[in-house]
């Protein structure tokens, strides 16, 4: 049977809201998370960490720890070989510091115990020496000639000459005649901007238990990639990949923060020193103070636009650090910076440096969020000037088909012109606001990835489906890939059971990370699902004694295509599983791909917020978001990424902050003081999703998970300045810069 | 680490005194299991002493109340006398961490904690409360506002815990209330706080009244010169507005990841404010 | 050191441990008694994620002691079910799809259930405020809160 390019189908399965199979493990308390997990003989493995924002390593002697009764293991960079690969390295040594620690909480030694209080009091008996160095965690302080020196040597080849020494990278995107544009303008607005860190804050620490005896390792772990962490800790570990297998646990909230290692290297260099399985869980403030926050930033922007509304050039400079190790993420900032837009000329400049800070991880649309927040308060800005209602300043110069985006590409078709439309339609845009608040909006954007992707799947004797697929499941996914293979193959969605295997059961998968998974998985399985239709298809010719092109499959059933094929009752799905063994054997369908064609996703946000003149507290009183979802497969699950996305980014826009002291130490290293938003702290938040269908997924899914997170930033500063007549330029916005801002204007 | 039970006040006091700086006190927990997790302190002996008689009983006393040691927030909350005396320290205790943290946090915890911000303490200065103390010579009561002497310190002497709060008697027409200001609604540390505790004559003019500021100083402050503010006015616009700059001339806090002098002095004047309107409003209705 | 014997009941069950004495109740649910659905997000009170009931009353276990359930009625997410029968918020947790990653899920259904148990009509703010201590990072709240009011509201009927 032949599978048509693009069908326009009524869907059956895709787009209702059904039960997600892992569910009632979730709620019942069954489902096993990375640190729910033991086996017999385990030990503890703790983590010394440095005090010091930066410090030469001088000696560590553990020889009073090592004779401690109960301690197993004590581990060092000397336990590590030193890789090639300068990217490994720095993974590495980010795990494990190696001559220098390089920020407050760096990994200095390790060791494995016969319990929690053995282990924790053998760190106390390690004994490091340190230098300590002058230190950098502020960007702009970092990108001075001046600076101290996080580490030598790690400038790549786009750097200018004459840059600080921190600067790892630089780039630059863009087209068009910058100078002609601005010239053409009414009004030329140039702000700057800062921003501050912030943590993913998935509730779930770290977690892994390692088991690595006789050359061959056993990893448990939660993270976003089973895949990604075997091919980290195989190499840092000098094993062979087929000597380790990564089992990924159920994961309890990554948003980015899990595409990488931190404890698994050590667990694993740990068992292979004790020759015992080995367990280690993070604390919150070791989260906080060595995984995964995002980029810290200063930024410049500069826009001009015509009195009527039209933006004639826009531009801007980017100044992110991603910690003490090299990090490209202010090149997304760069390419995402202006893609809401249709602009004749656009140019945007990237530059990273090094501060003394933990190493970045991806957080929910990495370096998007920011660069975006600073643009759209520029647009605000300028609308504010002339008196331009700034959805119509959207719209106007919107990015649509065929725009040419400003990081390069012409896109295809894309939905932010029907995400804007349905906000001016939405009765949120016009509903009265009362004192002291104010709206805001803001456009969002963000690529979106394809990727890796391998799925198997296997139907079973009674005619139900098994899939095995390599993606964590993050927010749902168990339930819409089965969702989609319940469509193509025309079967009811409880017919069909997903589950996320090891490394050693499928072929290599990406991480789950850049909203691919509905995607890149979703197209794999339907892929998949199409082979054993092919498969099941020509055992009924075979059956029939027809040929294979004269036989179709409709809702589970294997047809004859039509009256000349021959008059057949349909087989089900169920009467073919049934005599598989007798057709041929056992029928599967598989696919493996390097998904392309993701699709990018733009939303709108709709914000009200209100501003105590008194106190500057700003309470968030209506929020809503519009967001193209190409074709939602589960709308709850997309509603969620939406909900749970916005949110984050409020959290960002209001209060979320990593805060250093002058010694470079972090001063909130966990949940009573990094402020995560609160249920009392929010409004409902009310999805609508739009539906412009990828061209390049068969049912048009495009990515729903990172877009959301973009455009709070800037619909709450927005909304801000026009509830309490001020306006900032720097996040977060927390009560202290507001109440400062209203008593200087007075 | 021992954990321990011991059967009576005495034999806590004992306990405590033998082993001065080595043992801790354990009745919500609440802040104690974090310093503990956190290696902050590191103490030879836990003694709980929360199933001590009279430590989870709130009883009548002289015409006011007396709190065990032990009650947590929630208890208090649904006391319908304690909160018609004296709802600002009632809502003070309520705002002690989560619904989890009520279920455990107590206000004695709170005050002994000895931390700058700690919700209850300014509402119980205020309220002009007392402690009994037990120690190695018996028992004796001590001002709330003498119990704490900066952060993390008490007055305490070695072997002494607190085993209840009194809350006073007061006339009809009298009220008080308590507010903080959090970057969230919710799970905060006060960056500033207000108790303000106030009577009502005949006429309606305020005849006394006290004011207390916490978050802003090394410890919870009282402010007369506020309360001086508003004594003898209706608490019009004028009144309130010199208790609010008495309280900003008062406040001397300082900078840190949870506000800056700046915003601390002048919300605190704010939340004073607002905090006296409540009481006021109470009162008058009463 | 030495360990303390406790005799405690947890979900109606009369149950004997034995435990450190500066051990927390949630360390001793997971690993002495083996229920790991009460999670440890923070280990300081902050996220809520080890939340169970305690003589009546809503307790984040990270901050009691195991010595502390000596005697004590204690309820976890473990208890909720009734055989195969899901409890209506959970049920409804799933249908509503008031979980993404699940980890503060055992934490906010045993908070969520001890709310509706004293209050069965609870407003959407007591709603949030009564779960203010039980952190989520994927939702955003609204299909929790959502959630909630649904159980609520089928609780009342039934």
């Amino acid at each position: 049977m032949n599978f048509p390019a693009k069908t326009k189908r009524d869907f059956k399965v895709v787009g209702t809201r059904v039960a997600r199979p892992d569910g009632v493990d979730k709620v019942t308390g069954r489902a096993l998370y990375g640190a729910d997990f033991s086996v017999p003989g385990m030990l503890v493995g703790r983590i010394l960490r440095s005090p010091h924002a930066h410090a030469r390593i001088r000696n560590i002697d553990a020889s009073r720890a090592e004779a401690l009764a109960g301690v197993k293991a004590v581990v060092t960079a000397a336990d590590f070989g030193v890789p090639e690969d300068a990217a490994l390295r720095d993974i590495q040594d980010n795990c494990m510091a190696r001559e220098k620690a390089l920020y407050h909480g760096h990994a200095v030694a390790a060791v494995a115990a016969k319990d929690a209080e053995t282990a924790k009091a053998a760190l106390k008996l390690i004994e490091v020496d340190y230098e300590v160095l002058p230190h950098v965690t502020d960007v702009d302080a970092a990108m001075a000639a001046d600076a101290p020196v996080v580490q030598e040597g790690r400038a790549d080849e786009t750097v200018p000459e004459g840059s600080g020494p921190n600067v790892t990278m630089y780039t630059e995107f863009g087209h068009g005649d910058l100078e002609a544009g601005f010239a053409k303008a009414d009004l030329v607005l140039e702000r700057s901007f800062k921003t501050e860190a912030t943590h993913q804050g998935y509730i779930e620490p770290h977690a892994c238990l390692a088991t690595l005896t006789g050359g061959r390792g056993e990893l448990w772990c939660t993270t976003q990639g089973q895949y990604l962490v075997r091919e980290l800790c195989a190499g840092i570990l000098g094993m062979e990949a087929s000597q380790l297998r990564v089992t990924a646990s159920e994961i309890g909230g990554g948003f980015g923060g899990k595409t990488t290692v931190f404890i698994e290297p050590v667990a694993l260099a740990l068992s292979r020193k004790s020759g015992r399985p080995v367990k280690i869980v993070m604390t919150r403030s070791e989260i906080f103070c060595a995984t995964g926050p995002t980029i810290s930033s200063s930024m410049d922007v500069k826009i001009g636009i015509t009195r009527d509304g039209r933006i004639t050039a826009g531009e801007a400079t980017l100044r992110y650090q991603g910690g003490a190790f090299p990090c490209e993420t202010v090149s997304m900032g760069a390419q995402a910076a202006f893609a809401a837009y249709d602009l004749e000329a656009v140019r945007t400049y990237g530059w990273n440096a090094l501060t003394n800070r933990p190493k970045e991880a991806a957080y929910r649309a990495p370096g998007a969020p920011v660069s975006i927040y600073a643009v759209e308060s520029v647009v605000d800005e300028l609308c504010q000037e002339f008196g331009l209602d700034p959805l119509e300043i959207r719209l106007r110069n919107a990015a649509r088909d065929g725009t040419k985006a400003s990081y390069g590409p012409t896109f295809d078709q894309i939905g932010l012109v029907a995400t804007l439309e349905a906000a001016k339609a939405h009765p949120h845009y016009t509903a009265p606001l009362g004192e002291n608040q104010g709206r805001g909006l803001s456009c969002g954007f963000w690529f979106n990835f394809g990727g890796n992707t391998c799925v198997s799947l296997n139907l079973n004797n009674d005619g139900t489906v098994g899939i095995t697929e390599g993606n964590p499941d993050i927010g749902g996914s168990r339930a819409s890939i089965s969702m989609m293979a319940a469509e193509e193959l025309g079967i009811p969605y409880d017919k069909v059971r997903t589950v996320i295997t090891d490394t050693n059961s499928l072929g290599h998968n990406d991480v789950t990370d850049g909203s691919r998974v509905t995607f890149a998985v979703g197209l794999a399985t339907i892929e998949a699902a199409r082979a054993a239709i092919k498969v099941m298809c020509a055992r009924v010719a075979k059956i029939w004694g027809i040929d294979e092109e004269a036989v179709v499959w409709e809702d589970g059933h294997a047809k004859p295509s039509g009256p000349n094929a021959g008059d057949f009752d349909p087989m089900s799905i169920e009467e073919i599983a049934a005599i598989a063994s007798e057709t041929g054997g056992p029928i599967a369908g598989h696919h493996e791909v390097n998904a392309e064609g993701a699709g990018v996703s733009f939303g709108v946000h709709l914000a009200d917020v209100e501003v105590d003149p008194e106190t500057g507290a700003t309470k968030v009183v209506r929020y809503t978001v519009f967001q193209d979802a190409g074709k939602a497969v589960h709308p709850d699950y997309v509603e969620g990424q939406m909900q749970g996305g916005s949110v984050q980014g409020i959290g960002w826009a209001l209060n979320e902050e990593y805060i250093y002291d002058e010694d470079g130490r972090l001063q909130n290293a966990g949940f009573l003081d990094y402020r995560i938003p609160v249920a009392s702290d929010l409004p409902m938040i009310e999805p609508v999703i739009l539906e412009i269908p990828n061209p390049g997924h068969p049912y048009g899914v495009r990515g729903v998970g990172e877009t959301s997170i973009v455009p709070p930033l800037a619909a709450l500063s927005n909304a801000v300045s026009r509830a309490a007549g001020i306006r900032l330029h720097e996040l977060p916005m927390s009560p202290p810069k507001i109440l400062k801002a209203m008593m200087s204007k007075g | 680490m021992q954990y321990l039970k011991p059967q009576s006040i005495e034999e806590a006091a004992d306990i405590l005194s033998r082993n001065a700086g080595k043992a801790r006190i354990l009745a919500g927990g609440t802040d104690l299991l974090v310093q503990l997790k956190s290696g902050m302190i590191e103490p030879e002996m836990i003694v709980d002493i929360k199933h001590l008689d009279g430590m989870h009983d709130i009883t009548e006393e002289d015409g006011g109340y007396r709190v065990g040691a032990a009650v947590p927030g929630i208890k208090l909350g649904q006391h319908a006398g304690v909160k018609a005396l004296w709802p600002g320290v009632v809502e003070a205790c309520e705002l002690i961490g989560s619904t989890q943290i009520q279920g455990r946090c107590t206000m004695v915890g709170n005050l002994c904690n000895g931390g700058p911000a700690a919700d209850s303490v300014p509402a119980m200065v205020a309220a002009d409360a007392t402690v009994r103390i037990a120690g190695p010579n018996g028992a004796r009561d001590c001002a709330v506002f003498d119990v704490p002497t900066g952060p993390g310190k008490i007055s305490l002497e070695p072997g002494e815990f607190v085993t209840s709060v009194f809350l006073p008697a007061r006339p009809a027409r009298a009220s008080d209330a308590y507010l903080r200001f959090i970057p969230r609604t919710e799970m905060d540390i006060a960056v500033a706080s207000a108790g303000v505790s106030l009577e009502l004559g005949e006429d309606g003019t305020i005849t006394a009244a006290r004011v207390t500021l916490g978050a802003v100083g090394p410890k919870v402050m009282l402010v007369e010169n506020a309360a001086r503010a508003i004594i003898g006015t209706t608490l019009d616009d004028d009144a309130a507005e010199a208790l609010a700059a008495a309280c900003r001339d008062a406040a001397s806090p300082i900078d840190d990841k949870r506000g800056t002098v700046e915003f601390r002095t002048q919300v605190a004047g704010v939340l004073a404010k607002r905090a006296a309107r409540i009481a006021m409003t109470r009162a008058g209705e009463k | 050191m030495k360990n303390i014997h406790v005799s405690t009941t947890v979900n109606g069950d009369e149950l004997e441990f034995v435990c450190a004495p500066g051990e927390t109740l949630l360390d001793s649910l997971r690993d002495r008694l083996g229920l790991k659905g009460a999670k440890e997000g923070c280990g300081t009170g902050d996220c809520g994620a080890c939340t169970v009931e305690m003589n009546g009353e809503i307790v984040c276990s990270c901050l009691v002691l195991g010595a502390e359930a000596e005697g004590a009625d204690l309820r976890t997410v473990e208890g909720m079910a009734t055989g195969d029968k899901l409890h209506a918020l959970q049920r409804i947790f799933i249908d509503e799809a008031a979980l993404q990653c699940g980890i503060c899920t055992p934490g906010i259904l045993v908070a969520a259930q001890t709310l509706l148990e004293r209050n069965p009509d609870p407003s959407e703010s007591e709603i949030r405020y009564w779960l203010a201590g039980n952190l989520c990072r994927c939702t955003g709240y609204d299909k929790i809160v959502r959630a909630v009011q649904s159980a609520a509201a089928e609780m009342r009927g039934a």
